[in-house]
């Protein structure tokens, strides 16, 4: 594999990771538009660990993805007042406090960014990333993925055949800022060089992109749509300088022809033959 | 003294300047079918919003088995016994009658048999579910989105997945309004069976007739006043709820 291509893929595998933290939070019908911040959050700690105290980076991430997963804990809690909008605003304005910051922390080398991590390899990135999917695959099977689903469609309805929804709620939240830490950390170790910058409004908007393109109703959706998100602006180079039109324009087309994204549970379940006839 | 399972002590809820509930007190013994009858507004699902802790009572208690659960969270009060159904069908959309039957059975053990895939980690969930299904008739439609659903079997649907939570105490808020008399009749049957099963009812309804012959006790409530209470008989021959109820009512 070309260094270009193995580039891509590493991109896909974190996008990827960043887009399973929203899906999560999304699956109980929250929208964070702050990922961004949780995944700073994370590229910050993890470097920190591995570069000033000098731990390996596999506990270093763990580590990461354990904090970001208790500030995402913490801020889900003001955030269970908000809905819809408001709730998606809330955590923007999360991710610009984190990033601004970032922007004046000195130790970690504030706007002048920060480096010393040691390269890792795109196999190493994507052993994080599958394993990860694979694991909110199986979630997706399980008792409390039906009880945030329940959360999504009617949360008073939630509550009152017994759900704690509070709990659902505030723990997708650390969930979905868990993984977002692992993606920033994977980040962080594979540019070997981390800002500020590099943890925007843009990056946070990319995560949902690749969630409501490759479909928000189940895990695969997220994997397609980062695929996509990385690698179709790339087929579209003979576009020279209108590839970013040509790409936002298939964008719109897919949307309006497949509103629920690309992948959904019925087409899902149709591919994989997890049901006999029905 | 009677054996009660729910037990209200003059609750009271104001809305504003809106008596929606004046001190109203009933039981419901266990293993019983009991009705609340009542016209358009007199607070009926008022109560039961107070009961399941959807709404704070002003005042009053609730007991269920001797336990004061009154305003306790929605989801504390269901764990402890009472399952409910809605006047406005309120089922999970998106979901499958099988994921409904499934979720409902959320406080069923332990962290890891939520977090592992139901199939196999919880297997007795999956046959409580399925015991459900076929109770209910349901089999049909196992794997359907509830929104794909008519509205006859969405109702259906709806008291199976109280029902999974093995409560104590099903609150029904008026089961068979907009159904025709055959789908009413069945839900009727189902009703019967399950008190047989030793499950208690309390069951909001309109129509008297349908109460009738189906509860062994009624309440009467008028603008958040319990007005009369007594045996179907007793309260169908009480000018109090004749003048109240039934001439009000009388084209329903
Ligand atoms: N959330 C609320 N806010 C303000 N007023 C309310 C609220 N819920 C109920 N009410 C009022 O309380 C009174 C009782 O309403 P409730 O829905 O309990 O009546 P009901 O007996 O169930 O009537 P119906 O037979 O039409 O279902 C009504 O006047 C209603 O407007
Ligand atoms: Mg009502």
């Amino acid at each position: 594999m070309s260094t270009y291509y193995a580039g891509l893929f590493a991109d896909a595998g974190i996008l990827l990771l960043g887009a399973l933290s929203v899906y999560i939070i999304l699956a109980t019908g929250q929208l964070s538009l702050g990922n961004a911040g949780f995944m700073g959050i994370g590229a910050y700690i993890t470097s920190y660990l591995t570069v000033m105290v000098g731990i390996p980076l596999t506990p270093a991430l763990i580590i990461a993805a354990i904090i970001s997963g208790i500030i995402g804990v913490i801020v889900g809690f003001p955030a269970l007042r908000l809905k819809g909008i408001y709730l998606a605003i809330a955590t923007l304005g999360f991710a610009e406090m984190v990033r601004s910051f970032l922007l004046n922390f000195d130790t970690m080398g504030g706007s002048g960014g920060f480096h010393g991590m040691k390269h890792v390899t795109v196999g190493y990135i994507w052993i994080w990333s599958g394993g990860i999917l694979l694991l909110v695959m199986i979630l997706e099977r399980s008792r409390i993925w039906l009880e945030m689903r329940a959360v999504h469609d009617d949360e008073t309805a939630a509550g009152l055949v017994g759900l704690n929804t509070v709990a659902i709620k505030i723990g997708a939240f650390g969930f979905g800022s868990a993984i977002a830490a692992i993606a920033g950390g994977l980040f962080a170790h594979h540019h070997v060089y981390i800002e500020p910058g590099n943890f925007g409004f843009e990056r946070s908007v990319d995560f949902v992109l690749a969630v409501i393109l490759g479909g928000s109703t189940a895990a695969p959706g997220a994997l397609v749509g980062s695929i996509l998100l990385v690698f179709l602006p790339e087929m579209l180079r003979s576009l020279a300088d209108w590839r970013m039109a040509g790409f936002g324009a298939l964008l719109v087309i897919v949307l309006l022809v497949r509103r629920q994204g690309i992948l959904d549970r019925a087409l899902l379940r149709r591919l994989t033959f997890s049901k006999a006839a029905s | 003294m009677k054996d009660w399972l729910l037990q209200l002590q003059k609750v009271s809820k104001i809305f504003g300047g809106i008596h929606a509930l004046s001190e109203v007190s009933c039981t419901v013994p266990r293993g019983e079918i009991v009705g609340i009858i009542g016209p358009n507004g007199a607070g009926k699902t008022t109560l039961f919003n107070v009961i399941t802790g959807a709404y704070l009572a002003d005042s009053g208690n609730v007991l269920l088995d001797d336990q004061f659960v009154t305003n306790w969270a929605p989801y504390r009060i269901v764990r402890s016994g009472i399952a409910r159904t809605f006047q406005n069908i309120r089922l999970f959309p998106s979901m499958t009658v099988w994921e409904h039957l499934l979720v409902a059975q959320q406080h069923s053990g332990s962290i890891f048999r939520r977090l592992l895939p139901t199939a196999w980690a919880d297997p007795a969930a999956c046959e409580r579910a399925e015991e459900v299904l076929d109770f209910f008739d349901l089999t049909a439609v196992r794997d359907r989105e509830a929104r794909s659903l008519p509205y006859g079997i969405q109702r259906r649907v709806e008291m199976a997945r109280a029902v999974t939570m093995k409560p104590k105490l099903l609150l029904l808020d008026e089961p068979v309004a907009g159904m025709n008399q055959e789908e009413a009749e069945n839900i009727r049957q189902l009703m019967l069976r399950l008190r047989e099963t030793g499950l208690a009812i309390l069951l909001i309804e309109h129509d008297m007739n349908f109460v009738m012959n189906l509860c062994s006790y009624l309440y009467v409530l008028d603008f958040g006043i319990l007005i009369a209470e007594g045996s179907p008989t007793e309260v169908r021959n009480n000018p109090v709820v004749l003048d109240a109820y039934l001439g009000q009512d009388a084209d329903a």
